[in-house]
């Protein structure tokens, strides 16, 4: 079966300062973690290579600072990459390094090809803009100029993601922790991507309303194919909702594989670590 | 050609805390045939749950082959087959049982079955009738449909968890003690099931915790002391 992944990473670097002589022989191993004590550079991401396939979810777990949101940033354009590169298997960027792209095609995969759910509502959402004007705007910014159907598919997502439509109206900033997610989740949703980055979607949720957005979840992969990448400290939650599942630290992949293989055969030292924390 | 051969299967654990390799299990054999039903036994702590784990691939083998004949891939080593493939297998041909329900939270019974049917992409109404079918089929009662598993006892979890195993009409059932807990009256019940599941042609590797019960159901029994197939009625 060769199966051509919807999104390819290949030695995606990410780093935050500019190196010296000290650390830049990464191999060397002079860091602390994944900070250089001598010039203060974090080597946030490093040399991370992942592949996401049709209508899977692939998880990432680490703990607080192993580089998992700074991953999904670099993902997502948020942050420029030092180095690396990644392909979107879709017709019109086949054979892309999407990185190298400029920022005004990097924004049009944006618009068009990704959905991001920020772990804080406050980076995806505008606090201030109605429910159904966040998913106007980002219908506007993937092509769509009619209001009655953007009104109509509005409605339809905020319903999907059950936000009573009389509140459609209202900012999220009225809303709930877990009215906000879902509302951002909507969001993410409205342009209909083949790919979509959850970085933390469930942290500080309390349960009831944790319970509700994995389901969600599930049914968007279910009901529509898109492929999602998971991030989250959370191994209950990984758990649930991912295929596959990659385990960062210090910035490096140190291990993946099925999601009930890593869980209950894991293979690295700080994986084992992880799993017998597990409540 | 056989539809299950596990040859010089071994499996151990590197716990890095202890700074240790624990040997779990080697030079594991034995074959099965399509429609056949084998039975694991051996004492606790045997490693009859880590050859069930490795032929799903929860645990990593590393050594030996499992070699399962595919409707889709052929003859395949389910040790070193990608993982795409082997969630591929997990969805359409493999089953798997264990002792415990791990399920999405707050969902409903029905729900659960309909979901799996979902995912291997029957439409809704297939789905809906199929899980019915399969909720009435395993005994479980109408009344207990659209409540949550969290409320059910050992032997509806049980019954739920064989429901959405077999609902996908796997080739190749692994099951992981299904009676243990379970009072005379539930494992009569899931012996009946077991029993159905045969007579529709599937394949079995089970353990039980209840020799009687094997020994009735099964066609051959693997022993892990002195790990070889027996026949049935050998005392170990």
């Amino acid at each position: 079966m060769d199966e051509t992944p919807i999104l390819q990473v290949r030695n995606l670097h990410k780093q935050f300062g500019p190196g010296c002589s000290h650390c830049t022989d990464l191999d060397a191993d002079h860091l602390e973690k994944n900070f250089c004590t001598s010039c203060g550079t974090v080597y946030a991401v490093r040399d991370v290579s992942l592949d996401l396939y049709a209508g899977e979810i692939l998880g990432v777990v680490g703990e607080s600072g192993s580089g998992k949101s700074t991953l999904m940033q670099c993902l997502y354009f948020d942050t420029d990459v030092t180095a690396g590169a990644a392909s979107i298997n879709v017709p019109h960027l086949a054979g892309e390094n999407v990185f190298g792209l400029s920022s005004q095609q990097k924004r049009a995969i944006r618009n068009h090809d990704f959905g991001m759910v920020y772990q804080n509502p406050i980076h995806g959402l505008k606090m201030d803009f109605s429910s159904i004007g966040n998913i106007a705007e980002k219908l506007i910014a993937a092509g769509s100029r009619r209001v009655d159907e953007m009104e109509a598919t509005g409605k339809r997502l905020l319903e999907n993601v059950q936000i009573p439509l009389h509140r459609m109206k209202e900012e999220p900033r009225n809303f709930s922790g877990g009215m906000q997610q879902r509302v951002q989740i909507a969001k993410a949703l409205s342009n209909n991507p083949p790919i979509l980055f959850l970085d933390e979607v469930t942290t500080g949720l309390d349960l009831s309303v944790q319970a509700n957005v994995l389901d969600l979840i599930k049914k968007i992969q279910r009901d529509l194919g898109i492929s999602m990448v998971v991030v989250s400290h959370d191994l209950a939650v990984i758990r649930m909702l991912a295929d596959r599942t990659v385990v960062m630290l210090n910035g490096e992949i140190i291990e993946q594989g099925l999601t009930d293989q890593v869980l209950e055969d894991p293979q690295h030292h700080y994986t084992q670590q992880l799993v017998y924390s597990l409540l | 050609m056989s539809m299950l051969e596990v040859t010089g299967f071994g499996k151990s654990f590197t716990i890095h805390h202890l700074d240790k390799t624990m040997p779990a299990i080697k030079d594991i054999h034995f074959s099965l045939e399509a429609g056949e039903f084998i039975g694991i036994v051996g004492k606790s702590g045997s490693g009859k749950s880590t050859i069930l784990k490795s032929i799903y691939r929860t645990y990593l083998p590393d050594a030996g082959k499992i070699l399962y004949d595919s409707e889709k891939y052929g003859l395949v080593d389910l040790s070193r087959i990608a993982e795409r493939q082997m969630l591929y297998l997990r969805k359409f041909e493999i089953g798997y049982v264990s002792q415990f329900l791990n399920v999405m939270p707050r969902t409903t019974c029905r729900q659960l079955v309909t979901n799996t049917l979902l995912e291997m992409g029957e439409t809704e109404d297939m789905a809906q009738r199929e899980a019915e079918k399969a909720l009435t089929h395993f005994e479980l009662e109408p009344k207990l449909w659209d409540s949550y598993p969290k409320t059910f006892s050992g032997g509806e979890k049980l019954r739920l968890n064989i429901a959405m195993a077999t609902v996908k009409k796997p080739r190749l059932l692994l099951l992981d003690e299904p009676t243990a807990s379970l009072d005379q009256h539930s494992k009569i019940k899931v012996r009946e099931i077991i029993e159905k599941l045969k007579s529709n042609g599937t394949t079995l590797v089970g353990i039980f915790h209840d020799i009687e019960f094997m020994e009735v159901l099964c066609d051959k029994v693997y022993d892990m002391h002195p790990r070889r197939e027996v026949g049935i009625g050998v005392e170990s």
